[in-house]
């Protein structure tokens, strides 16, 4: 096995086009567990710890560019977190301080596990991926992003360079089922983004299906529902949305929970973000 | 850029102020494989190998990490710091021995880089609220099978005031 530890961007991308299956490595908190486990051997590791480009993230035109190698640590502090603070909600979620001090945003997407903690967030705020390859860069709406169980869109040649999201325009939250605060793997989770200038809802359930996914139905309905001047939400449509939620769902039974209690959990979970988000307003009025 | 060399690895780095050197480390090694068997510190102690249990926790650059989670490669030129190497912690050890925080020990070493950490960033943050549910929080990454971590967060909370004090005696002193 090589190791290949390119030392800027343009070289991590000459890497990864000569070396099409080497396997990219941040933060290593999934790829190690591999390596740890796995007699099996990758023909090379690509180290992406020295591209310094990955560990910035900028605002412009209020859409928050987030390069792929920033960490779940990093999402938490001030500036990120007050821009996003459903993203900094999931990112508190995931592991420990010692995982999230390493763990990646690029990562995460890279894995592409259906139980990632941040997908969930993407999906209702509407990320976009930004790829690059020495061919040049492809931006992937994060809906197109998840193609199966652990499998992404991104072409051999790819690298994760940035992850796009808007400013939160709205109330938006991320609730998670674990069997502990720390250290979990979902047992399912959901994000809900509320978009007040553009009067949308936007979902994402995570662990409750082969991919992380949207309730589009869901939305549709909330954003019918809800009274967009006072930012309210009567009960009874609360509920209902959180049917819809778990409809959309298609989840399985496994070692963390089973199908039909995934799907409980999320209509809870989208009732109770929902009223965590329009709390003085759920009163059937 | 290729690191790799017939297959193996020279690794250079900072462990614990020192530049060490090691050859022959394999490209898919930890770095906590690399700390115990080419650098002898038997500190950082080999468990669940998954990030799960925090008992091979070292400084990585100034960050707490899993060290069985970082490729040794990746260290190249890093600064590590083990148990072995912490200046300042006598707090912190003092704390666990007065408040029986140890009982087999496996553990300790980890959790005494995640508690270092800890306290001495809250320390300079005088904001930062030490209440059991943020000490909690901070040291969900390390797991006790022995001291139910009453004890534990006991011995937190002693060396966050021995440190904290020792902080206000250092600005008197100025």
């Amino acid at each position: 096995m090589e190791f290949l530890a390119p030392a800027d961007w343009a070289e991590a991308l000459q890497a990864k086009a000569a070396h099409p299956d080497a396997v990219p490595i941040a933060g290593g908190t999934d790829v190690m567990v591999g390596l740890n486990f796995d007699p099996r051997r990758p023909t090379a590791l690509l180290d992406l710890g020295r591209v310094a480009e990955l560990r910035d993230w900028e605002v412009s035109e209020g859409v928050v560019r987030i390069g792929a190698a920033v960490t779940f640590a990093r999402l938490l502090q001030s500036g990120l977190a007050d821009r996003l603070p459903a993203l900094a909600t999931a990112a508190r979620t995931v592991g420990s301080p010692q995982i999230r001090n390493r763990a990646t945003l690029g990562g995460n997407l890279g894995t592409a596990s259906p139980a990632g903690d941040a997908h969930p967030v993407l999906l209702a705020a509407g990320a976009v991926v930004e790829a690059e390859s020495v061919r040049g860069v492809r931006l992937i709406p994060i809906g197109d992003f998840f193609t199966g169980v652990k499998r992404n869109a991104l072409a051999p040649d790819e690298l994760i360079r940035a992850v796009l999201l808007p400013e939160a325009a709205g109330p938006q939250q991320f609730a998670k089922v674990g069997s502990r605060n720390a250290m979990v793997i979902a047992v399912c989770s959901l994000s809900v983004a509320v978009d007040t200038r553009r009067r949308t809802i936007g979902t994402g359930i995570g662990s409750a299906g082969p991919t992380p996914l949207t309730a589009p139905e869901a939305e549709i309905f909330l954003a019918d529902a809800m009274d967009w001047d006072r930012l309210t939400v009567r009960a009874g449509a609360a509920e209902h949305f959180g049917g819809l939620v778990a409809q959309a769902a298609s989840p399985i039974d496994d070692v963390r929970g089973t199908a039909a209690y995934r799907r409980h959990a999320l209509a809870v979970l989208a009732f109770r973000t929902l009223s965590w988000m329009c709390r003085r307003e759920m009163a059937d009025v | 850029m290729r690191r790799t060399t017939d297959g193996v690895i020279r690794l250079s780095l900072t462990v614990n102020g020192e530049n060490r050197s090691a050859a022959g480390v394999s490209p898919g090694a930890s770095l906590l494989t690399a700390l115990r068997e080419q650098f002898g510190l038997l500190s950082v102690k080999n468990a669940c190998e998954q990030g799960e249990c925090g008992s091979c926790t070292v400084y990585l650059d100034g960050d707490p990490v899993c060290s069985c989670l970082v490729a040794a490669a990746q260290a190249e030129g890093r600064q590590v710091l083990t148990a072995e190497g912490l200046a300042g912690a006598e707090a912190v050890q003092r704390a666990f021995l007065a408040c029986g925080a140890v009982q087999c020990g496996f553990c300790t070493p980890g959790l005494v880089v995640a508690v270092h950490d800890l306290v001495h960033r809250t320390a300079k943050d005088p904001s930062g609220d030490l209440d059991d549910a943020a000490i909690r929080e901070a040291l969900a990454g390390n797991l006790c099978r022995c001291t139910g971590y009453e004890k534990i967060i006991e011995a937190v909370r002693q060396a966050a005031a021995e440190v904290r004090s020792e902080g206000r005696g250092q600005e008197a002193a100025r």
